[in-house]
């Protein structure tokens, strides 16, 4: 159904922890929660409601100031964005990670990049000094939780079934799952696919997204909504350079033509090359979000 | 997902907030950066109001031009693609508009009792 993609809706969500084996069918309780948090997200609602009274009053007396602000009696203003239950949810998971300083970063990238096995690379390289927990997004299947799982860090798969991204609520119940502690890492790999999850925020730290050598180097500008999106541009499978017709600079100029305040990084996660700059890069973020002063004071908080 | 739930996500708005009277149009905001195709959103659109208290309804769609200003010069100019830069030459620009996904408004049946 979405055209871009090509995926279709009635997603049979399904978040399996593998520390437990407990699956969870979230197609069902996503209906809950949609109610659940209609109940809640009664205030705009309420403003609303009585802004349709009001022209409701204009209505009958005002039957003729069809030029006036209330001019159609029968049109109701709403100025709704579609994506504010999205946007609201992520604020949680926002104020839940920075509560418990803990770093979050959304890894993106089309299918086959390698962010599996730079996963797996980074919580084994890395995990005598930075604890990891893993968030996995897939259509279908638990292989790359397994591989997480191997490499020694917690991890819940949550199965999209037909959809094509993560979303906010699912990584809330991804978390309410895996209970990441205070002050660890979560790395959330993203479903592969550039275009959808640059739309969804999940509440994270900073979207990364990965690149391998063998995808072609006009990606950046070809997909450039993610790029825009992105923090830090991960360029793997360097190993392969001499094989491909990929040109590094060209691929850096067009990241930063798209986004010109990227960060850009180039590695190999199969042959750990350039891997140091990348774990330093987790670290520094990571204390950065462990000397966070939160709670901020209002003041310091409002722009 | 994506088109198809977002109209889902329009379609639950407006049908909730219209609390059982019929709707003939429902008027959305698609900035020309968001990442939406509109022709797949009045697609879906049909697929998704048949059968709800929306069967009928039209989906009118507003395109938003993207405007950025310039943090260098303070110009306000028009980007054609998601990375023009300011005449001036200067990269750094705040994007004013032609990201937007909202729902403005929504029109309901001539002999709705309000």
């Amino acid at each position: 159904m979405c055209e871009t993609c090509g995926c279709s809706d009635g997603a049979e969500v399904k978040v399996v922890n593998l520390e437990t084996g407990k699956a969870l069918d979230l197609a069902s309780k996503h209906l809950h929660d949609d109610s659940h948090y209609h109940a809640h997200h009664i205030h705009d609602d309420n403003h609303s409601h009585d802004h349709v009274h009001d022209h409701d009053h204009d209505h009958d007396h005002d039957h003729s100031h069809n030029h006036t602000h209330h001019s159609r009696a029968s049109t109701v203003l709403l100025e709704q964005d579609v994506l504010a239950k999205n946007a609201a949810l992520a604020a949680r998971n926002r104020a839940w990670f920075a509560g418990r300083e803990i770093l979050v970063l959304n890894l993106v990238s089309g299918p086959g990049a390698g962010k599996t096995t730079l996963l797996e690379r980074t919580v084994r390289d890395l995990r005598h000094k930075q604890t990891f927990f893993v968030i996995e997004g897939d259509q279908a299947t638990t292989n790359d939780s397994l591989r997480i799982k191997a490499a020694g860090a917690p991890v819940v798969q949550i199965n999209t079934g037909s959809g094509c991204h993560l979303d906010a609520d699912m990584v809330a119940h991804g978390l309410a799952e895996l209970k990441p502690s205070f002050g660890s890492v979560l790395l959330i790999e993203n479903v592969g696919n550039l275009v959808c999850p640059a739309m969804f925020d999940l509440g994270e730290s900073a979207k990364v997204a990965i690149l391998s050598v063998t995808e072609g180097d006009d990606k950046p500008i070809k997909y450039p909504h993610m790029f825009q999106a992105a923090s830090l541009l991960l360029i793997n499978k360097i190993d392969l350079l001499p094989y491909v017709d990929f040109e590094l600079d060209r691929c850096q100029a067009y990241a930063r033509q798209v986004n010109p305040a990227i960060e850009i990084m180039t590695l190999s996660a199969t042959t750990g090359e350039g891997l140091e700059t990348w774990f330093d890069w987790i670290s520094a973020a990571s204390r950065r979000e462990r000397g966070g002063t939160f709670p901020q004071p209002l003041e310091a908080a409002m722009p | 997902m994506h088109e198809l739930a977002l109209v889902q996500s329009v379609v639950e708005m407006v049908t909730e907030h219209a609390q059982g009277r019929g709707v003939r149009r429902v008027k959305l905001e698609i900035g020309k950066f968001t990442c939406v195709a509109p022709d797949a959103m009045r697609f879906c659109f049909d697929v998704v109001v048949a059968g709800t208290q929306l069967e009928g309804a039209c989906l009118e769609i507003v395109e938003v031009e993207p405007l950025a200003r310039c943090r260098a010069c303070g110009e306000t100019f028009v980007q054609e693609t998601l990375w023009t830069s300011c005449r001036c030459g200067a990269q750094d620009y705040e994007r004013m508009s032609g990201e937007e996904l909202r729902v403005k408004e929504y029109e309901l049946d001539a002999d709705a009792t309000v």
